[in-house]
């Protein structure tokens, strides 16, 4: 970009001075000592005008605007959600502090004679259905990205892609209406669990929207993979699983990693499946067959019913401070390894 | 049979869907011997080459028409077994390509696919042994578990060299293997194929016609998809039988 406007700009130059030498438009004019000598001091690229030199720079203004405005936005975003928090740094708010969602007893009961912020049995919910989610979705995913990219027919392929893609377009309220409606009586009549709805179906909720996540990513960490090195582990007289397993997917394993990594974020976001599936009831417990709630579902089953300004609100905005930073630390994370696999794959690491 | 002849191609063809690459092409492959090939840009050499371990088998809608024997053994016939061959042909491409592993996991990655080692001290020997037979084992014997990416491009193309001798193949089949290496990396390749002519039958796709006067016994010239003359090395530089084959190595196409 730089360089072509600079060309345009010698280019004006010569035209205003309207020298007759058939190198006036020329960037070889800069250096009198091979002006007129050679005709290698032809320019190699045409002249640009004057006018598309100045689209070139305000399409180049308005991309660079873009891009802004949207990083802004984002950072505005995180501003606002920690302004709104912030209060409970400084003062008692309700009798609520900053400290409020680390005093025992290990309750959320924000509602009630004596209120309750423990966050404790939030997170321990929303670990546990994120790890349920994960456990399930990341070896179907990672199969099925697997035989894609290393097994499956081409015809196959062009089948296969698209539609786990449209999986990943079904909305989350519409999964989590499913498994409210559908798969947690399945669920309940199979295994007979206490409750109907629990950290296991809203575990296979999630699950259901993180899978076409890490399958994408993977997928395409495998894809990237040079067929140089199927070739050479082929020719080794290894078969196509030993190439797919020892070779390709180690190769591809930055790659997956930022899949998993991006899925876990994910998981832990999401809101309405888990705020549909799970029972919604915040209990401290390990057993993936009782109600839970999330951090993420109490701030949006919450947030219409509290007074505006007041402790409870302001506790469910350093929630969301809490899990913006989760998510986002999450991201980077997968972003360097994805990194980390194109560099490695390219021979830099 | 011949017993000096290791692989044998009788009227071979060789397409590419609909579109022909190799025409009828025959040659004797002699046992221990260096054979080179030689031609143009997309005169069907590599095409050739990777017939004869079937390493084309892997790009869809191709087919061979033809017999291509390995000792006698009809490679394309059903009874063959891919895996096998491949493990008794091995290959080093144009690029190296050494997988993104340790040094000495790049050796060993061939003996372990195939279950050829016991433990762990006799893949140690096989990964000394080959990486001397590479002549590369003094410049990484104190690094074998650093990542293979850290080598030069020569080292890296030797260690391929070394990756494709730790499975003890019989026939080396070599695409071009220092097209992308300095000429002093060249010239150690060579070296080494100088050295492993001993024990290995070797064929060579080349575009370099003083690499294949330097380095083989036997030379073949390929030009459309024909193999137009097939001689010693000597009698196929100094007096070509055919009018192509002195056009080319004079320098007056290709």
């Amino acid at each position: 970009m730089k360089g072509n406007s600079r060309i345009g700009a010698e280019n004006g130059v010569g035209k205003m001075e309207s020298a007759p030498s058939r190198h006036a438009d020329n960037t070889a004019a800069d250096d009198p000592a091979t002006e007129g000598q050679t005709p290698f001091s032809r320019p190699l690229f045409p002249p640009q005008s004057a006018v598309r030199n100045r689209i070139d720079r305000l399409g180049e203004l308005f991309i660079s605007a873009v891009a802004f405005v949207v990083i802004a936005i984002i950072f505005l975003i995180f501003i606002y959600v920690a302004r709104e928090a912030a209060p409970l740094a400084w003062r008692t708010i309700d009798g609520i502090s900053i400290w409020s969602p680390l005093q025992t007893p290990y309750t959320w009961q924000p509602v009630g004679g004596v209120p309750k912020f423990n966050i404790l049995p939030l997170i321990v919910g929303t670990l546990k259905v994120t790890l349920i989610a994960m456990l399930l979705a990341t070896p179907l995913a990672l199969a099925a990205a697997l035989y894609t990219a290393e097994f499956a027919p081409p015809s196959l392929r062009e089948w296969i892609k698209p539609a786990v893609e449209v999986l990943a377009g079904i909305p989350s309220v519409v999964i989590g209406f499913f498994v409210l409606i559908v798969l947690a009586s399945w669920l309940q009549d199979a295994f007979g669990f206490q409750f109907r709805l629990n950290a296991l179906s809203a575990g296979i909720g999630l699950a259901f929207a993180v899978i076409p996540l890490i399958y994408t990513v993977s997928e395409d960490a495998l894809t990237s993979v040079p067929k140089l090195y199927r070739e050479a582990s082929l020719a080794l007289g290894a078969s196509k699983p030993q190439t797919a397993v020892r070779v390709v997917l180690p190769a591809a394993s930055p790659g997956i990693f930022a899949a998993l990594v991006l899925g876990f974020g994910r998981a832990i976001g999401e809101t309405m499946i888990v705020l549909l599936a799970s029972g919604n009831a915040s209990m401290l417990s390990l057993s993936p067959f009782v109600p839970v709630r999330t951090l993420s579902a109490t701030i949006a089953s919450e947030l219409g019913e509290v007074v505006f300004g007041g402790g409870h609100y302001r506790v469910l905005f350093l929630i969301g401070v809490v899990l913006f930073l989760i998510t986002s630390l999450l991201n980077w994370i997968g972003a360097r390894y994805n990194r980390r696999l194109r560099q490695r794959l390219s021979g830099a690491a | 049979m011949d017993d000096q002849i290791k692989i044998s191609v009788k009227s071979a063809n060789f397409f590419y869907g609909s579109q022909q690459a190799l025409h009828e092409v025959n040659i004797s492959i002699r046992r221990c011997f260096v054979t080179a090939l030689i031609g143009p840009s997309g005169c069907g050499k590599s095409t050739f080459l990777r017939a004869l371990n079937r390493m084309n088998d892997l790009i869809p809608g191709t087919r061979l028409e033809g017999r291509v024997e390995l000792d006698g053994q009809d490679v394309y016939s059903s009874s063959m077994d891919v895996i096998q061959l491949r493990r008794r042909v091995g290959m080093i491409f144009q690029r190296s390509n050494p997988f993104p592993m340790s040094i000495y996991e790049n050796v060993a990655y061939g003996p372990r696919v195939n279950g050829l080692m016991k433990n762990r001290a006799e893949l140690d020997v096989t990964v000394e042994k080959t990486l001397r037979s590479a002549a590369l084992w003094d410049e990484v014997k104190d690094r074998l578990a650093r990542s293979a990416m850290s080598l030069s491009g020569g080292q890296q193309q030797r260690l391929c060299i070394a990756r494709a001798l730790a499975v003890e193949p019989e026939v080396l089949l070599m695409d071009e293997p220092a097209s992308a290496l300095d000429p002093i990396s060249t010239a150690k390749v060579e070296e080494l194929i100088y050295e492993l002519k001993r024990t290995y039958t070797i064929v060579i796709v080349t575009h370099n016609m003083q690499q294949a006067a330097r380095v083989s016994d036997e030379t073949g010239f390929f030009l459309n998809g024909r193999l137009v003359e097939f001689a010693e090395t000597k009698k196929l530089f100094t007096a070509p039988a055919k009018r192509e084959t002195e056009d080319y190595i004079t320098g007056r196409f290709g």
